[in-house]
């Protein structure tokens, strides 16, 4: 503690001669070897030094950079005025953020060039050394030290009074678990989360809707080539949790040829008449894939390109997603509108701790 | 005295001289009004001769690869049944005759006038029923755009970027940027889905939707980012870039600066 009071004493003028540092005990170094300290470059005066005229433009500088900074908060004020934001005008937004800013960043940038013009071109310039100190402290300091904690363990008993001690750890461990309850949170407080994330609002029946209009989708509507962004019917009309009912429920219905479609045998009546309908939610962390090619029938998920098949039963061909994308089962009813044969057979959506 | 009076009307003798007269300058009025209002007034579909030089144009141009008459080759599809929107689209864009096999047609300057488009297209329409080239009052921009933002997030900016930039797609395939394609185009496109955009028929997004997608693009066109320089609007990756290169370059100088010894 004390060698720190000493900053300035031991700063070393730049000319003052070094000697060949002694070989300090327990070093394999051998002072002989050593280097030798070259000591400093020969000290190269500025032009500010050799002229007083150029120290004078330097000083001019340095006060003009500063008044500059006073005009720049100045008129970031004057500018705060003169393009108000008064109407819904997102054009003067623009205007009164663009000369306000432009002053503001006058007034610090003007400071800080200014101070470091004033400490390179007309601040003393001389090099100086600072010895570092020793890190470790006096043998009486840390012994002292020592001393401290021996004392206070035995005045407080932290090692003899065990039950004390393992009460108070015990306690600190418990601390961090409220936060954990409040992550629980997230997700409703009245339901267990699994169910919630292995169901969704698809049911036997539901009819398919055009998202955002909610108007239910013909067979005969999806034209070959067609992509459609469906919601279940009745999703608008949601009161409460639209939104999380639609994260999961979001479906891409597409339809192909027949001939290109290859399905599995036991989905062969998931689809009609080569329109397949698949979840929008990436099995890799939950974007929703809608980029759809009619062509080669890929699905591509714009955040980290997993690319899906559709015409394979959109099987992962590129990209991080693990898992095909669940296929929606649907049908017809008796008007012809497309319908869900059920909910999804599988949860939607990326993995978590109970879907691998 | 009636008859008389009846005689100067319409059983004048020159009556049926001056009808005949009228109806000549009418017809012509009219055919004036019309040949010097509109220049694609003789690319009319119905018009045999239209489609004849549609057809020759076409055998001209495109048989190579779709076949005389349009059957389709190994090369290229057949065009039986995809409409005069599509032709006008592909055509008028400049993707069509196309530069050269490849994940994608590209677009290039335009090879034939306006008129010649519109034959090609009207012969193509010929062969197969197919989706017409939409009315201006669709196409002019004149619907809801705040609708059409919706229905434009929901239904292409996954492919197009939200604000029209476009953005990669599989296999160096990539989705256009739509900020200086025509209305019309913008239109035809959603009708026929050229390449591998997917179709939006009438039932997916009405005529009116399509109309109100069509006012948010050019209300997007004409209304540029109101937070100054949007870098392309391709999203955060560019915008990361442009920080990282010139942000960070910047303290970078501004260190070399302070710490370099003035002289």
């Amino acid at each position: 503690m004390a060698q720190d009071d000493t900053s300035g004493a031991d700063l070393v003028a730049a000319d003052s001669s070094h000697a060949a540092p002694a070989a300090s005990p327990g070093t394999a170094v051998i002072a002989a070897d050593a280097f030798e300290n070259p000591g400093f470059p020969p000290h190269r005066p500025r032009v500010t030094d050799e002229n007083p005229e150029r120290q004078k433009r330097a000083q001019r500088t340095v006060y003009t950079l500063f008044y500059l900074s006073i005009l720049g908060s100045i008129w970031s004020i004057a500018a705060y005025m003169l393009f108000p934001i008064e109407s819904n005008d997102v054009g003067m937004v623009r205007l009164n953020n663009m000369f306000f800013g432009l002053g503001a960043a006058l007034a610090l940038l003007a400071i800080g060039f200014g101070v470091v013009h004033w400490g390179k071109a007309v601040m003393t310039d001389v090099e100086l050394v600072d010895e570092r100190h020793p890190i470790g402290g006096s043998p009486e300091t840390q012994a002292a030290a020592v001393q401290v904690f021996q004392d206070s363990d035995r005045e407080s008993g932290f090692t003899r009074r065990t039950a004390i001690r393992n009460s108070l750890i015990g306690a600190l461990l418990v601390f961090p678990i409220p936060a954990l309850v409040l992550f629980r949170g997230f997700a409703p407080q009245d339901q267990l989360p699994v169910p919630l994330l292995s169901h969704t609002m698809w049911k036997k029946g539901t009819r398919l809707a055009l998202d955002p209009s909610g108007v239910p989708i013909r067979a005969a509507d999806v034209t070959i080539g067609s992509a459609f962004h469906v919601i279940p019917e009745g999703l608008q009309d949601l009161e409460h949790g639209k939104l999380e009912e639609k994260a999961k429920a979001a479906v891409l219905l597409m339809r192909l040829n027949p001939d290109e479609l290859n399905e599995r045998e036991d989905r062969k009546d998931w689809s009609y008449d080569g329109i397949v309908a698949y979840s929008k939610i990436c099995t890799h962390v939950g974007c929703p894939v809608a980029l759809y090619e009619q062509h080669t029938h890929h699905l591509l998920c714009p955040c980290h390109q997993s690319q899906f098949d559709v015409a394979n039963h959109c099987e992962v061909i590129f990209g991080p997603a693990a898992r095909a994308l669940p296929q929606l089962p649907i049908a017809i009813d008796d008007e012809g509108y497309l319908v869900a044969q059920s909910d999804f057979t599988e949860p939607v959506g990326p993995s978590f701790w109970e879907r691998h | 005295m009636n008859r008389q009076k009846r005689r100067t009307g319409r059983r004048h003798p020159l009556a049926t001289v001056a009808l005949l007269a009228l109806g000549l300058v009418f017809t012509g009025g009219a055919y004036a009004a019309f040949s010097t209002g509109t220049a694609q007034a003789e690319a009319d579909s119905t018009s045999q001769q239209t489609i004849e030089e549609g057809k020759k144009l076409f055998q001209a141009n495109c048989a190579t690869c779709h076949g005389l008459s349009a059957e389709g080759t190994d090369d290229g599809p057949s065009l039986v049944g995809v409409g005069a929107a599509a032709v006008d689209f592909q055509v008028g864009t400049g993707r069509m005759p196309m530069q050269m096999q490849g994940p994608q047609a590209q677009q290039k300057p335009v090879q034939f006038t306006d008129e010649q488009v519109k034959q090609l297209a009207y012969y193509v329409a010929s062969l197969g029923p197919g989706p017409d080239i939409p009315a201006d009052h669709l196409t002019n921009g004149g619907g809801d755009a705040a609708n059409g933002a919706e229905l434009f997030r929901i239904n292409c900016a996954m492919c197009h970027n939200v604000a029209g930039a476009g953005g990669a797609l599989t296999e160096g395939k990539f989705a256009p940027a739509l900020t200086d394609v025509s209305g019309v185009h913008i239109y035809e496109a959603m009708v026929t889905g050229p390449q591998n955009m997917p179709v939006f028929n009438d039932m997916n997004i009405t005529p009116e939707d399509k109309r109100d997608i069509i006012t948010y693009l050019k209300y997007v066109q004409d209304n540029r980012s109101p937070g100054g320089f949007e870098l392309g609007s391709i999203g955060p990756v560019a915008e990361g870039l442009f920080i990282w290169i010139f942000g960070l370059g910047a303290i970078v100088a501004i260190t070399v600066w302070i710490t370099a010894k003035s002289n």
